[in-house]
Parts: structure tokens; C-alpha cells; sequence
């Protein structure tokens, strides 16, 4: 285990670690709203913040966090308030969003074409020991509120009429929501890169579900999952000279397809099980009971 | 004042959505352990005025009390059980008819841990409306009927006066009307007090008070229920006069 006595190498796993945490955390409460691409969407806006940072000469990671949280607050207001044409407004962003942080990386006197490809697929070498800093207390934000507030967030996305209803603040829940995904965004940067972001949060929890029943199981499974597939991903990176951000989504992938060929079998049996219990007390039941129900029309 | 109290009072309700107005003027009141179902075609405003009631359509005029708070003032919300019009209680990610019920809690206890007095109110919603065994289902493995008897248990977790249901009814297969109705007869014995939307009075007839029919956003009927003489004398089939000749047929079966 050589790599464990390079410095940069350590830096690079713990990173690793933080965002395979902290990435499904967040992509299971926008799988649950069904926004599972708002992360991609992030990642493009995250992109002029790492343009900005190179320009002005100041911590892309900060910038990237500000123009995330940002962006990832216009879409929620965007989604929340938009009439009919949301998707276009939200094109809008994503696609300005990429072209100015080429344009003002491109402008700038340090940055480069190269610089910007480690933060739009990720890489090793580059996680400076200030990185780790930023991305230890953002990931402190997001362990914070995904966990800490799951009652909460798991209402608001289950059900957001409802849980308005319940009095719940849900306006300032879902803007937290999307604050948290782009924190998670920045602390995912340097590690999978913006363009592979939003498949950390998404994949994971597909491939928790595929074997789980409850919102809790798919939560642990998932964020297992993240770890062990950054982890992994990470280490292959090191000994292969391979692209860190894509070795960890094929491995993502990877297993989402291995719990899926583990879940058939399962399902299968589930299914049949719940047949046999519903035929045990549906069955006396006659399938029109009420003649009231054939002379509706 | 009436002599006795009421947990509702809308009088002179108007909203519209988008240009179109859905309520003209609409009053509506239901006292204390009162069940009062709300009937109407489809495209009445039946379902505008519950959601007014519960603050999620802004009204253009006219006023709402609940126990007797204007409806702006009002943040009791614990007190109120709201049943939404849904085919699923299913999201995109499994959850359990336990985690769903839970939520429900939340108007009870908005923030910390829920003590053991909370899991056990989610416990008797759950046994409420005959589903214990399967609490630790995915509630996506459920058929029509169990989602909305998911829904209901999600409503009666806080343990509400107020029962606030849309069309609790629409898709339920007969052994869950028959749970549901019971669930609903058990609640008004304890006193909670019910507005239910409904298109047809089913096996819930006997349990209702008062009917309140609306037609294009206006009420034209408050009163005992309109017997049910065949399907055709039920208010929800009203909507075939010859004179609605400008509107689209609605057949009342696409709820």
C-alpha cells in the first residue's frame, strides 16, 4: 500500500471518502423529487465559479460554491415559481453557465484549457491540502443537514403539498435543498469533475434501490455504495494512470448493474410471496361488487 | 355566532386559476363533529375548495376561519388531517408505509426526535386503517386502495380534530372502502370533525351530515344528502342539463 505514504495520495482519499458520503446523501432527496439530473445542471453553472476563481485569481473552489449556490437557487425559484417554460429558463442557465467558465478561464492569466479539464473530470494530483480544508467543512455542511433533517427533507420531497400542510417550511427546505446539492457539486469537483457529478448522486441511490424496501436502507446502502465505489475508483486511478471521476462512475455503474442482476431473483420471490398473502384475503371478494359501478356513464 | 362551534367557515369564497374563475362566492361551514361531504361534478371547484381551506389556492375574496383563526393566522396545523387527491403515496425512492405515515407526525413534532408517544400515534394509524402487517412494506408493492389508506394513516398520525380528505374514494377497490369507511366511522364516534370530497356517497352515505353540492364554483344544494335513488339521482351526475350546452361533457368517471 505505497500509495497510503504520498501525501497527495492521502489527500486524494479522503476526498474520495467525503464525496462518496456526501454525494448520495444529497442525490437521494432529488431522486425522490424526481429532479435526478438538477446535479448536472449544478455542475454546468459550477463551472463559471471555477472560471471566476481562476480570473480573479482566487480559490476556484470558493467561487465554484458561491456561482453554484447561486444558480442552484435560481433553478429552485425557477422550478418552484415558473410557469410553462421552466425547462427552457433552466437550458439557459446550464448552457451560459458552461460557456462562461470556458470564456473567463480562457481569460485569465493562469488558467488553461488543461487546468479547466481537472476540474471537469476530476484529478488526483491536483487536490491541494487548502481543497481539503473547503471540502471538509462543506461535506460537514452536507452530512448536517441530509442527516440531520431527513424527517424533514424525506416529507418535502415525498410529498410537498402535504408537507406544507403539516406547516412545514417548505419554501426554505427546498432552497436548502438545492444549496446542499451545490455544496456537494464543489466538494465532488476535484475529485469526479463537474461533468460526472451528478452520476455520483444518482447512480448509488438507483443501485440501493434495487435491493431495499425502506427510505433509511436505501439511504445506508447508497452511501456505502458511494464510498466504496470513490474508494475504489481512486486507488485504480493510482495504479492505472486512468481519469479518476470516470473510473468512479463505470464502477458505480458497475454495481448498480450487479445489485440489479442480485434484485431479480429477489423481487421475483417477493412478488410471488405477496401474491400468495393476496390471494389468501382477496380472494372471497367478487371483481364487480357493486352494480352501481357498471351504469356510471 | 351558530350555537355551536365551527371548525370551518368559509363565506364568500372566490378563486380562480389562471383567468378562469373556479369559485364564485362560496360558503361553507362545518361545525364540530360534523361530517360534511362536498359534492359536485368534476371542474366544480370541489377540490379549489378544499385546497383554499387549507391555504394552498390563494382566494381573490371572501374569507376562511378555521376554529375560528382567519386561515392566514392560523399555524395549528397538528389539529387539521389532510388526505390530498393522489393515485400513490410512492416517490422516487422505496419507502416503507411506516416512513410515509411518519411524515405526518411532523405537524406534531417540526423538528428532534420523535419520542416513543409519536411512534406510537404513527403505530395506531397504521392499525387504524388495517395495515400493521405490512408497515415495513414498500409502499410501492401496494395496490390502489393501500396507497390511500396509506394516506389516510398519514393524515390521522397527528391525531387531528379536523379531517380534510379529497376524494379519499377515487380508485378504491371494495374491501378498502369498506376498511376506510370504518377507519372514518370510528373518528367522527371520537369526534373528529370531517369535509370530504367526494363524487359519489358510496359506503360513506351513512355517515354524513350534511351535503354541500357545488356547480361551476357556486353551492347549490346545503343540506341532508341527496338521496341516492340509482345512480342518476346522485349530484354528481347532474352535469348532463340541457342547457350546459358550451361545456365539455364531463362524464364524472375521470377523476
Amino acid at each position: 500500500m505505497e500509495m497510503l505514504d504520498l501525501a497527495f495520495m492521502q489527500r486524494a482519499l479522503l476526498a474520495a471518502v467525503l464525496v462518496g458520503i456526501t454525494a448520495p446523501a444529497v442525490g437521494i432527496y432529488l431522486v425522490q423529487r424526481r429532479q435526478a439530473l438538477m446535479g448536472d445542471g449544478i455542475g454546468h453553472v459550477a463551472m463559471t465559479g471555477v472560471g471566476l476563481g481562476f480570473l480573479l485569481n482566487s480559490s476556484p473552489v470558493w467561487m465554484a460554491t458561491l456561482v453554484a449556490v447561486v444558480g442552484s437557487v435560481a433553478m429552485e425559484l425557477i422550478r418552484a415559481y415558473g410557469k410553462t417554460r421552466g425547462d427552457l429558463a433552466l437550458a439557459l442557465l446550464f448552457y451560459g453557465g458552461m460557456a462562461g467558465g470556458v470564456l473567463l478561464i480562457n481569460l485569465s492569466p493562469t488558467g488553461s484549457n488543461a487546468n479547466l479539464s481537472s476540474y471537469l473530470f476530476g484529478s488526483l494530483s491536483t487536490v491541494s491540502s487548502e481543497d481539503i480544508t473547503a471540502i471538509a467543512i462543506l461535506a460537514a455542511f452536507v452530512v448536517l443537514v441530509t442527516v440531520g433533517l431527513r424527517r424533514q427533507l424525506f416529507a418535502v420531497s415525498q410529498d410537498e403539498e402535504f408537507a406544507r400542510v403539516t406547516g412545514l417550511p417548505v419554501r426554505a427546505l427546498n432552497l436548502l435543498i438545492a444549496v446542499t446539492a451545490a455544496v456537494t457539486v464543489t466538494v465532488a469537483m476535484r475529485v469526479v469533475g463537474l461533468l460526472l457529478v451528478s452520476a455520483l448522486m444518482v447512480v448509488p441511490v438507483a443501485a440501493a434501490q434495487q435491493l431495499s424496501k425502506s427510505f433509511r436502507t436505501t439511504f445506508v446502502l447508497a452511501v456505502a455504495t458511494g464510498i466504496t465505489v470513490t474508494l475504489a475508483g481512486t486507488a485504480t486511478s493510482y495504479y492505472q494512470d486512468v481519469p479518476p471521476g470516470a473510473t468512479i462512475v463505470l464502477y458505480a455503474i458497475g454495481v448498480f448493474v450487479l445489485l440489479t442482476l442480485l434484485a431479480t431473483p429477489l423481487a421475483k420471490r417477493r412478488a410471488r410471496a405477496a401474491e400468495a398473502g393476496a390471494e389468501s384475503c382477496d380472494a372471497p371478494l367478487p371483481p364487480r361488487p357493486r352494480t352501481s359501478d357498471d351504469v356510471q356513464v | 355566532m351558530t350555537a355551536r362551534e365551527s371548525v370551518i367557515s368559509v363565506r364568500g369564497a372566490t378563486a380562480t386559476l389562471g383567468a378562469r374563475p373556479v369559485l364564485r362566492g362560496v360558503d361553507l361551514t362545518v361545525h364540530r363533529g360534523e361530517v360534511v361531504a362536498l359534492l359536485g361534478a368534476n371542474g366544480s371547484g370541489k377540490s379549489t375548495a378544499v385546497r383554499s381551506v387549507i391555504g394552498q389556492v390563494p382566494l381573490t375574496g371572501g374569507r376562511i376561519e378555521l376554529f375560528g383563526t382567519e386561515q392566514k393566522r392560523f399555524r395549528d396545523w397538528a389539529r387539521v388531517g389532510y388526505v390530498p387527491q393522489r393515485t400513490t403515496a410512492a416517490s422516487g425512492v422505496p419507502a416503507t408505509i411506516r416512513e410515509v405515515v411518519a411524515s405526518g407526525r411532523l405537524s406534531r413534532r417540526r423538528f428532534g426526535w420523535l419520542t416513543k408517544a409519536d411512534k406510537a400515534a404513527v403505530e395506531a394509524a397504521i392499525d387504524l386503517v388495517g395495515l400493521s402487517d405490512r408497515a415495513k412494506d414498500s409502499v410501492s408493492a401496494l395496490s390502489g386502495g393501500q396507497h390511500q389508506r396509506v394516506l389516510i394513516a398519514r393524515a390521522l398520525a397527528s391525531e387531528p380534530e379536523l379531517l380534510i380528505m379529497d376524494e379519499p374514494m377515487a380508485g378504491v377497490d371494495l374491501a378498502s372502502q369498506e376498511i376506510l369507511a370504518s377507519t372514518l366511522r370510528e373518528q367522527v364516534a371520537g369526534g373528529t370533525s370531517v369535509l370530504l370530497v367526494l363524487h359519489e356517497l358510496g359506503p360513506l352515505e351513512p355517515l354524513i351530515d350534511r351535503a354541500v353540492v357545488l356547480r361551476d364554483g357556486c353551492v347549490v344544494h346545503d343540506g341532508p344528502p341527496p338521496e341516492a335513488v340509482g345512480q342518476h339521482a346522485l349530484p354528481g351526475h347532474d352535469h348532463v342539463h340541457p342547457h350546459a350546452a358550451g361545456e365539455p361533457l364531463r362524464t364524472g368517471l375521470l377523476t
